[in-house]
């Protein structure tokens, strides 16, 4: 049986643009494997092509990729999902490509942080740990999971033109989890942090975000509880 | 926090509230007028004058007028910001609209209390 795959090429110190090249693999008849095996076996051949990976199995978030239009893990993604087509890999959608698949996610990680990704609590110091009870870390569920890999924040068009200013799906779930977190004491700091025309209220809900999260989380369903928190306090 | 002063309301949520509020009655009127033409058939001129010579009718068109000054002025501003980046232009679009969306209210305000 014959893959077929078109990747995209750009090597900046090299090529004056970026172009697609088509590489093909013999695998066996009746046999499966993810797309990142399948770049592999393509580095073998052409070792000049680059990508990131590390763990293969879903859950370090390095090798989020655009295939046939739609951003995923490489890792996690069986090349049968695409029934035989031509399968064309991109890198992710929106952001400088640093070398073919790589892209530069500073301005990923910058929104990130703008939305203090730790727990801030300034209540007395209690002896051993702050206490939550199972319904309290209940809430956290389908929050706690992100593995920050982009798929969502680059799928987002609203991220994408504004990429300073929106904080994005994976930020913006980030931000609801330590907003909702019975442990955290900073919810008006990081609601005024959030009350602007751009960091949340970007967001207008098509849900190409939830539509493509390896993990199954829903960033729309967040960014709601975030927007209805915020009107809460303004209203 | 990101600040700006082109769009109409004084934070994210103010220009929520006021988007949402204004599409609201913007649904209304729309909903009030298909249904009233649809059951005024054939519509007269008679009809249509006497509709618009009461005070609710006035008032329910000048609503609906500040509620499309409004809806366009907060969603020009948001596609402005998406799609153009040059920031003289944007100002210069953004003026253009926001005039266009004025005139269409003082036009409405003088056809309506002209009838």
């Amino acid at each position: 049986m014959k893959l077929e795959f078109a990747v995209y090429r750009y090597n900046p110190d090299v090529d004056a643009k970026p172009y697609m090249k088509d590489y093909s693999l013999e695998v066996e008849e009746g046999t499966d494997m993810m797309v990142l095996d399948a770049l592999m076996k393509l580095k073998e051949l052409d070792t000049s092509l680059s990508f990131r990976r590390s763990c293969r199995e879903g859950v370090c978030g390095s090798d989020g990729v655009n295939m046939n239009g739609k951003n995923g893990l490489a890792c996690i993604t069986p090349v049968s999902t695409f029934k035989g087509k031509k399968i064309e890999i991109r890198p992710l959608p929106g952001m400088p490509v640093v070398r073919d698949l790589i892209v530069d996610l500073t301005q990923f990680y910058t929104q990130y942080e703008k939305i203090k990704p730790f727990l801030i609590n300034d209540e007395k110091t209690p002896a051993r740990e702050h206490l939550q009870s199972p319904e309290e870390r209940a809430h956290l569920d389908g929050l706690y999971e992100c593995i920050m890999c982009a798929c969502c924040s680059t799928a987002c068009p609203s991220f994408w033109w504004n990429p300073d200013k929106f904080i994005g799906p994976s930020g913006l779930l980030h931000a609801y989890r330590f907003l909702i977190d019975s442990r955290d004491t900073a919810t008006e700091e990081r609601l005024s942090g959030l009350d602007d025309a751009y960091s949340v209220f970007r967001c207008h809900g098509i849900m190409n975000c939830v539509d493509v999260c390896p993990k199954g989380l829903n960033p729309t369903k967040a960014i709601g509880h975030i927007k209805s928190m915020l009107l809460k306090r303004a209203v | 926090m990101v600040t700006n002063a082109a769009s109409l309301g004084r934070s994210g949520v103010h220009d929520f509230i006021l988007i949402r509020a204004s599409a609201v009655i913007l649904t209304c009127y729309t909903i009030f007028m298909v249904g009233f033409i649809a059951c005024s058939a054939p519509l007269t001129y008679e009809i249509w004058h006497g509709l618009f010579s009461t005070l609710p009718m006035k008032v329910f068109t000048l609503l609906a007028l500040v509620a499309v000054l409004i809806h366009s002025w907060i969603g020009i501003w948001q596609v402005l910001t998406d799609y153009v980046k040059n920031v003289s232009v944007r100002g210069l679009l953004q003026f253009v609209f926001v005039v266009a969306a004025f005139c269409y209210l003082a036009a409405g305000i003088i056809i309506v209390w002209g009838v």
